[in-house]
């Protein structure tokens, strides 16, 4: 570990100024009006605050992040195209950035006219592009449209022409955004091979992607950058579960919003009203409401229920539904010879379920208190709902703990 | 100095200029039936239009009009299109300026170095219609490099300045063309000096492109040699303008990803 690191970034800034169409937009006008001015200065938007990180050589780093939190600025400026505002980047060896694939193509070009342009454009010499010409080409697996122009193209043959002029600079640095994420099967398996063809040549690779997957598998190291500044680094599993999880809490804050907004629950409810539902409360196991769950999680559902008349064969009950009307799971007090007690006249009642072994998916609630014999106190159809996130793409509704294994059959 | 080494970058990447603007000159014809034979076949039509319209319909009372006039059209060709086009290399730049590492002084260039080529190639064209109407070209041709070369680097200086200001204020190329079309009828392009006042001649050489434009019927129409204290101002002029224009050029270059 004696060489330096591959990429050095220290104390990052990145600001944009904010472009609104009607006013800041500059025209000779607003030049002459007041040449000096600096009050654009305050409209600065800052989108990289204070990023710090390096990458040795080898090693491969992965960028997640929501939406807008300064992934693709951060690779531009690893990339060199934008400048930084304040701070050090270094980037050691040569740098192929997959951020466009196909840059500077001409339509009315043949793919092999444009292929010897485009490794011109990014940077190969005249004896580079000869050398590894017929490999780039036999590379994008174009057969016979390599001398068609590229207007006539598919998006995926385009996609696999730059992909293969990129891949082929044999960089030292490899900047990839996105882009893998379009083309068929066949070119998704050619960039996985790739990828890993480089990771076996001791390429550094930077990463950006919403594939938190394909960062499992492949990263050594994850940055999660949120707002502009590193919400959290270090080895996959963990930095890409603490993402999850802020996500899920978002998700379930616009849920709750929706939920409140929309109305998208058609509850019903019935019953004499000698007992009344007060609340009914989903909570996660440190307690908190939540209305996202990621499958396996521990639920705890709490009912505040209120006796008008007192009565002295109160049975609480749930059920369970996914969005499409199927019931998962539904059982009460009494079946499940739960043993309470005498119910005070007002209490909360507490169903644990330890482990959510449901699928993805959405999930509604219906809660009741009702008499043994079935007579309903209070009955209330389809009071919440909760979501359940899920990695895995599993299908149905129950998803039991489970583990596959192999092994060889004797012959007898 | 920022000047030698914008200048020697540029140097350093003439393979890609050289291919570059190849590509925009066999881009500019490609899928037409004619192709390339466009790049010699429009000036051709064009010295066609001009000799019917100023010979034939306005009677010009000036001998070998036709050649004269081309002698003067076709060097400003180069220069309105080369400022036309080279005020909007970055902004049209596209990926190549958002989303790859790349020199991007090599854009202007391209530009300038695609039209000056489409100019040489129509000189053919010239020469031939001067055979035909009976002129010789005369010792004063030898002099032709050096005026191309004056001309070549007053029209680059120009478009680094104008490509900057185009990619901060987008107006620049709409203002551009209409002072073109100022600019040309205010150039005794179409006109001999001699047509002007005599007492207001001395505006007339104030003027950059007058400077150029004479050069060229000097050495290739009237076969004198050029005024070289007026060529040599020029290239003063241009090498100053050169010197602003990369200031201003790398000055605001980090810029352009983020403006475009």
């Amino acid at each position: 570990m004696s060489s330096p690191p591959a990429i050095e970034v220290s104390d990052l800034v990145k600001r944009f100024r904010r472009e609104m169409l009607v006013r800041d937009y500059g025209t000779w006008k607003s030049l002459l009006l007041r040449p000096f001015s600096r009050q654009r200065r305050r409209d600065l938007v800052t989108v990289l605050d204070g990023v710090n990180f390096s990458v040795d050589p080898g090693r491969t780093l992965a960028i997640i992040g929501q939406n807008g939190s300064g992934k693709s600025t951060l690779l531009k400026i690893l990339a060199g195209i934008y400048k930084p505002d304040a701070g050090v980047v270094k980037v050691r060896g040569r740098v192929s950035s997959l951020i466009e694939l196909g840059a500077g193509f001409h339509p009315e070009f043949s793919g092999r006219e444009n292929v010897q342009l485009n490794a011109a454009i990014l940077g190969l010499s005249k004896k580079e592009i000869a050398e590894r010409f017929d490999h780039i080409v036999a590379y994008s697996g174009l057969g016979e449209y390599i001398d068609a122009p590229v207007r006539t193209y598919s998006s995926g043959m385009y996609v696999r022409l730059g992909f293969s002029v990129a891949v082929n600079v044999d960089p030292d640095v490899l900047l990839v955004d996105e882009v893998l994420a379009v083309g068929d099967e066949a070119f998704a398996h050619k960039c996985e091979d790739k990828v890993n063809q480089f990771r076996r040549a001791g390429k550094t690779i930077v990463l950006v992607t919403h594939d938190l997957g394909a960062v499992e598998k492949y990263a050594d190291e994850v940055i999660w950058l949120d707002g502009g500044c590193v919400a959290a680094r270090g080895e996959p599993k963990p930095v890409i579960d603490a993402y999850r999880q802020k996500v899920a809490t978002q998700e379930d804050q616009i849920r709750r919003d929706q939920c409140q907004s929309e109305g998208e629950l058609r509850q019903e409810r019935w019953g004499d009203g000698d007992v009344v539902i007060e609340a009914v409360r989903v909570l996660d196991a440190a307690g908190g409401e939540r209305a996202v769950f990621q499958h396996g999680e521990a639920l705890t559902l709490e009912i505040d229920y209120r006796q008008v008349k007192p009565t002295d064969d109160l049975v609480f009950g749930v059920a369970l539904s996914t969005a499409q009307g199927v019931l998962c799971y539904g059982s009460n007090t009494h079946i499940d010879r739960a043993e309470l007690g005498q119910a005070p006249p007002a209490g909360t009642v507490r169903l644990a379920i330890e482990r959510l072994d449901l699928v993805q998916g959405t999930y509604l609630l219906d809660v009741a208190a009702h008499a043994k014999d079935g007579r309903a106190y209070d009955y209330i159809k389809q009071i919440t709902s909760f979501a359940v996130r899920s990695p895995v793409g599993d299908e149905g509704v129950f998803r039991p703990p489970h583990r596959w294994s192999l092994a060889p059959r004797r012959e007898a | 100095m920022l000047l030698t080494r914008h200048l020697g970058e540029l140097w350093r990447h003439r393979a890609l200029v050289a291919a570059l603007a190849g590509r925009e000159l066999k881009g500019r014809y490609r899928g037409s039936v004619l192709g390339f034979l466009w790049t010699f076949l429009n000036p051709l039509l064009l010295l066609l239009v001009y000799a019917l319209v100023f010979s034939v319909y306005f009677r010009v009372q000036m001998e070998h009009y036709a050649v004269f006039m081309f002698t003067g059209l076709l060097p400003w060709i180069f220069f309105s299109q080369g400022l036309m086009e080279g005020a909007g290399a970055i902004v049209d730049g596209g990926s190549l300026v958002t989303k790859v590492l790349f020199p991007q002084q090599v854009l202007p260039a391209v530009k300038v170095v695609s039209n000056f080529v489409n100019f040489l190639l129509s000189l053919p064209i010239l020469l031939f219609f001067m055979l035909a109407d009976g002129l010789r070209p005369g010792p004063a041709m030898l002099a032709f490099p050096v005026v191309a070369l004056v001309h070549l680097a007053f029209t680059f200086a120009c478009v680094l300045v104008l490509c900057v200001a185009t990619v901060f204020m987008r107006d620049t190329r709409h203002i551009l063309g209409n002072l073109i079309t100022l600019w040309f009828f205010l150039t005794p392009v179409l006109y001999p000096l001699t047509q002007v006042p005599e007492r207001w001649q001395w505006l007339v050489y104030l003027n950059p492109a007058a400077v150029f434009t004479l050069s060229y019927h000097d050495v290739i129409f009237w076969g004198r040699w050029p005024r070289w204290d007026h060529l040599g101002l020029l290239a003063l002029l241009s090498l100053a303008i050169l010197a602003v224009g990369v200031r201003v050029f790398e000055h605001y270059k980090e810029y352009f990803a983020e403006k475009i």
